[in-house]
């Protein structure tokens, strides 16, 4: 399998797509049933606001593996408006959006690491990492 | 247009969630629900959830709305099948599901529905 792979953003059904592709990862990197349905949950939530505030996006997937252990990161990159309040942003139950504002509060608690960057009119980069 | 089908057992209606959800197909189905309730007059929906791998913010949300409007509509609904992983997941993710009634299989989710709705039926 290639050690990184990518993929559009653009439409419900690229999520329900990467779901899968992230699901395949998960399972041939050995991760557990459980890690493997937090982090495509989360990856889920982050593929949700890469489209429904970001405009669209991509989705990049790395397999990572050290001789102690195999993980798999991800990156979800669109060029939308980005976030003025990253910590509010975080917080759950706010949303600007009319969803549950749970997306980035719950991809954090879903994650191993987790990582934000956001530029107000530039886009939002975020980064999902689960070690098994 | 694709839809998830719902069959009418007695006074209750059944539908097996067995295709990964996009959010179309989640919003049609609350919609088609809540009109078959009200057309039936059903009492109880169980809503077979065994086949989904992953439950997210979008799709819970829709668990707890259809448990709602049918509450509002005079019908309780039982969530059957939830897969451990899925429950875990959930609960992390922060969405107990408070409030949204749930039920190992089918046959434990109608024993509830008769249950709780007794001599009502």
């Amino acid at each position: 399998m290639a050690r990184e792979a990518s993929l559009g953003i653009r439409s419900a059904e690229d999520i329900v797509r990467m779901r899968r592709i992230v699901r395949d990862a998960a399972i041939g990197q050995g991760f557990s049933l459980v890690d493997q349905t937090k982090l495509v949950t989360a990856a889920s939530e982050l593929a949700r606001n890469v489209l429904n505030y970001g405009g669209g996006g991509e989705m990049r997937m790395e397999l990572l593996s050290d001789v102690r252990r195999k993980g798999l990161r991800l990156m979800f990159i669109d060029r939308g408006p980005g976030i003025p309040d990253v910590a509010l942003a975080m917080k759950d139950g706010y949303t600007t959006g009319g969803g549950m504002g749970l997306g980035l509060g719950g991809a954090k608690r879903l994650s191993s690491e987790f990582h934000i960057e956001s530029k107000v009119g530039e886009g939002t980069r975020v980064t999902i990492t689960r070690w098994k | 247009m694709e839809r998830i089908p719902i069959l009418k057992m007695g006074h209750f209606l059944l539908v097996t969630i067995q295709v990964d959800m996009h959010d179309q197909l989640a919003l049609t189905l609350q919609e088609d629900l809540t009109t078959r309730i009200a057309k039936e007059r059903s009492r109880g929906v169980l809503l077979d959830i065994s086949a989904l791998d992953v439950v997210d913010s979008f799709i819970g949300r829709m668990i707890a709305n259809i448990s709602s409007m049918a509450r509002v509509l005079d019908a309780e609904t039982v969530v059957v099948g939830m897969q451990p992983a899925v429950a875990i997941t959930l609960v992390e993710l922060g969405l107990p599901l408070e409030g949204v009634h749930t039920a190992l299989n089918v046959e434990k989710g109608m024993a509830l529905l008769h249950k709780r709705l007794g001599a009502d039926l």
